[in-house]
């Protein structure tokens, strides 16, 4: 076989029993929080009988490895059951919020990332000069801001200084794509401001970190412009560590932006995860938690595989 | 009134014309400026609703955890889903009086046992079916059983007998309720086709809208029901509600125009949306209040004296000012205020008086050790700040109180009705009765405060029975002398409903109620050109 197949097979393995523990680890978590499904339902207004009954018809009465393993054997076989609040089918509701959650991420990606590699590149072109510097006082001051001020603050000034854009961000199925652009666009600004100085921070240390080697002095030496020794001879060779910083940023683009919807109300997977929590709906939170898992640990043996591949001496081990 | 004042005053109500040129205006026709404004005013009272447009909400206090199910709303946005697609046999209108809707006629025996209500004729579903007196007593039915989890269940508990017969229900009690028509105004009680027994989420009822989608904790589509009974309310050709959970949120999508009103404007950011134009604030004082209780039967809270020092020891007023940033109005350690019926105004006011305070702690003989006062910032907005400016208040009377803030996660079911001294809130009920028997007769499951007391049960079922209202009220004048005096609950304040709408919004009027006026501000209200 050859090595990299053997490689990714090997990944895959090893992700599969790691969503596994995942999900176990999940479980355990949400019968250890105080309180049960029953009484998140009712809260303040539970009677003891009312109790009863609803721990009855909900099966709480079961032992938690009989409800876990029931569970598991519904995930295998692509039934994720219903929500135990509000009876709604389980894989149906994530399925639409997964792509609300999916098409955030990407808007979000495809200006960031671009963005990001290119001001680290002229970053690095002009180390330790104005340019160099405001790049990275702007992007480093961006990041420093908690999300939730970043994004009051893009609501005050685009929706009521410059009134063009709408502070709740819902998307809804038969919206055309240019109305999601212009509904999203809000929480896409927020997001490239909180992911774009690590993207580009790494380009820049890791372009010129390659700059220190014997071969960037010859290709200067040739009478190279600064910009092409950067792109064509230091960017490839500093590839795997860019990559491997920009899925991160894509994971927690995907995973990590809850506070980012709560705020523009955007319908996405993360505020529907924090609801169940909070109601005890161990059957979503498990199916919420594993896809969240299942991204991150899937992107993961992607930043892997491609570092490899970008890589010649670990393409061709001796 | 001649013609040109009459052009002069429709244009001016409907906003085509400013106050002070319509004033200068009538004053060139002979008419004083108090007479104009005077009649200004009743023509934009009377001013013609406007149909059509879609009319939006923005509403917070909803998840993605919500279902359609009536039975199930709890939270504002259900509650106010459930308010349009829904309606029931009588609501409670903002005189606080009962309102006839699917129920025509309502009359009762002389004692109060037996209830009878005329349907309505003519009243349909959304799906085109005729409302009938069997539909009212399956949707009565399916709230009594358990399983269906209804938050009405202790109301519908009290009927030992439904039936219908023609287009009468009638609904036998187990003992004498003269309130039993406040009490079917409860808001879970939406009348459903078959009682809803086949699918309780259908949304299908009689309201004047229906649910055209539904998207829990995000967004709930509706148009008008072409057929809805009343064309008195409904004027919107659609309307929308949209969950905005977070404050500033809400706040910026009223002002943008992207909704139309919200519910619970924070009451700290109030003066600066005073002053923004195309905004009015709506203020409305309910029956809601927050509390601080203590369980009556456990030490060292069994002591009356040590009630009675910490009930001195509160400074209400210091708290409506800082709590509810003063929209709200201080309580008198009952759960009742003058947005009841039989509302005794002459119950003398408790002050703030640390000395009685320091007098009662010391005749209490309590060994100084810290009293724990347990809060969660989920136990009302500002619970924690208020438990700490009581114990500030507490420490100048010499009272050792300890302020131990625990997690929202949990509190209802950890601390609340648990813990012996603890910050909790209550909505309110729409009547005298029911907010004592919820909460405080001897045997009620959500006696949080542990208060038994036999004259006051005694009084409590006497006062249910009574149709006199003089004497209903001196009982209910006793019982709140009790509770206020031997009870275990501090009530420092009522709280408002804060809410805000658009100056295009009209028909808007004050219903204390519930908020969005009664969850029904979206039908009555209208979107002027």
């Amino acid at each position: 076989m050859h090595p990299v197949l053997k490689l990714v097979a090997q990944r895959l393995t090893l992700g599969l029993l790691l969503l596994f523990a995942v999900s176990l680890l999940i479980f355990i978590g949400t019968e250890a929080l105080p309180g049960d499904v029953a009484q998140a339902i009712l809260g303040q207004s539970a009677t003891p009988e009312a109790l009863a009954n609803l721990r009855e018809s909900l099966g709480l009465n079961r032992p938690a490895y009989v409800r876990f393993f029931e569970w598991l054997g519904g995930i295998l076989t692509g039934d994720f059951g219903v929500a135990l609040t509000n009876g709604q089918d389980i894989g149906q509701a994530i399925g639409q919020r997964l792509g609300n959650t999916l098409f955030l991420a990407s808007c979000a990606a495809a200006i960031s990332v671009p963005l990001a590699i290119l001001l680290g590149l002229v970053a690095a072109r002009y180390n330790g000069r104005w340019p160099d510097k405001v790049i990275s006082g702007i992007t480093l001051s961006t990041i420093s801001l908690p999300e939730f001020v970043a994004a009051y603050f893009v609501i005050f000034l685009l929706t009521q200084v410059i009134p063009i854009f709408q502070p709740v961000a819902m998307v809804f199925p038969g919206m055309s794509f240019l109305d999601r652009l212009q509904a999203v666009a809000l929480p896409v600004i927020v997001l490239v401001l909180v992911v774009l100085a690590h993207m580009m921070r790494m380009t820049r240390a890791a372009i010129l970190n390659v700059m220190q080697s014997a071969y960037i002095e010859t290709a200067e030496l040739k009478g190279l412009s600064p910009m092409r020794v950067i792109w064509q001879h230091a960017f490839p060779n500093a590839i795997a560590p860019i990559i491997s910083v920009v899925v991160l940023n894509l994971a927690y683009l995907v995973v990590g932006v809850v506070v980012v919807e709560v705020v523009f109300g955007y319908n996405a997977l993360g505020q529907y995860l924090v609801d169940h929590v909070s109601k005890r709906d161990l059957p979503v939170v498990q199916a919420v938690g594993l896809i969240f898992a299942a991204v991150y640990i899937g992107l993961n043996i992607l930043a892997d595989v491609i570092s490899i591949i970008a890589n010649p001496r670990l393409r061709h081990p001796k | 009134m001649n013609t040109e004042f009459d052009y002069l005053l429709k244009r001016a109500a409907r906003g085509m014309m400013s106050r002070r040129e319509f004033v200068g205006r009538a004053s060139a026709l002979g008419i004083s400026a108090a007479m104009a404004n005077t009649l200004l005013a009743s023509a934009a009272q009377a001013q013609e609703p406007v149909k059509g447009g879609v009319i939006r909400a923005g509403v917070s206090g909803g998840e993605s955890t919500n279902s359609l199910d009536p039975a199930l709303a709890a939270s504002p946005a259900p509650f106010a889903v459930s308010m349009l697609w829904g309606e029931m046999l009588v609501i409670v209108n903002e005189k606080g009086e009962v309102e006839p809707r699917v129920a025509e006629e309502i009359s009762s025996n002389a004692d109060a046992t037996e209830w009878k209500f005329k349907i309505r004729s003519g009243v349909e579903f959304h799906d085109g079916k005729t409302v009938t007196a069997e539909d009212v007593v399956a949707t009565l039915k399916r709230h009594t059983d358990e399983k269906a989890q209804s938050g009405a269940l202790g109301i519908v508990q009290g009927i030992s007998e439904m039936t219908s017969e023609g287009d009468m229900v009638t609904l036998k009690l187990a003992s004498a309720n003269a309130d039993l028509p406040f009490l079917l105004a409860d808001y879970h009680l939406q009348i459903q086709p078959g009682g809803g027994y086949d699918n309780p989420n259908a949304g299908i009822g009689a309201g004047p809208y229906k649910v055209v989608s539904f998207e829990p904790g995000v967004r709930v589509v509706f148009e008008r029901h072409a057929n809805y009974f009343d064309n008195t309310i409904g004027h919107a050709d659609g309307a929308e509600i949209l969950v905005i959970n977070d404050n500033t949120a809400r706040t910026a999508a009223l002002q943008s125009g992207q909704v139309h009103m919200i519910n619970r404007v924070d009451p700290k950011i109030v003066e600066l949306l005073t002053g923004v134009p195309g905004v009015s604030i709506e203020r409305a004082a309910g029956r809601g209040h927050y509390v601080f209780i203590m369980h009556a039967d456990t030490a060292p809270f069994d002591n009356n004296d040590l009630r009675m020092a910490l009930k001195y020891a509160i400074n209400r007023q210091e708290l409506v000012d800082k709590i509810l940033g003063g929209f709200g109005s201080v309580g008198n350690d009952f759960p009742i205020n003058a947005a009841y019926p039989y509302f005794d105004a002459s119950i003398p006011q408790r002050e703030f008086d640390l000395a009685k305070a320091a007098e009662h702690y010391k005749a209490s003989g309590h060994d100084g050790s810290p009293i724990i006062l347990r809060t969660a910032p989920g136990a009302f907005p500002g619970a924690v700040e208020a438990a700490q400016l009581f114990q500030q208040s507490a420490a100048a009377a010499g009272i050792p109180l300890e302020v131990k803030v625990e997690p929202d996660d949990g509190y209802w079911s950890n601390v609340w009705n648990v813990e012996p001294f603890c910050a909790s809130y209550w909505g309110g009920r729409p009547v005298q009765d029911q907010m004592y028997s919820t909460a405080y007769a001897s045997t009620a499951d959500w006696n949080d405060t542990r208060f038994k007391n036999a004259r006051f049960d005694e009084l409590l079922v006497a006062a249910r029975g009574e149709l006199d209202g003089e004497k209903r009220k001196a009982m209910y004048s006793e019982m709140a002398m009790l509770v206020r005096d031997e009870g275990g609950v501090i009530c420092p304040m009522f709280n408002e409903f804060v809410e805000a709408r658009r100056a295009e919004v009209g028909g808007w009027f004050v219903d204390p109620t519930h908020e969005l006026m009664n969850g029904r501000a979206l039908a009555k209200c209208w979107l002027n050109a």
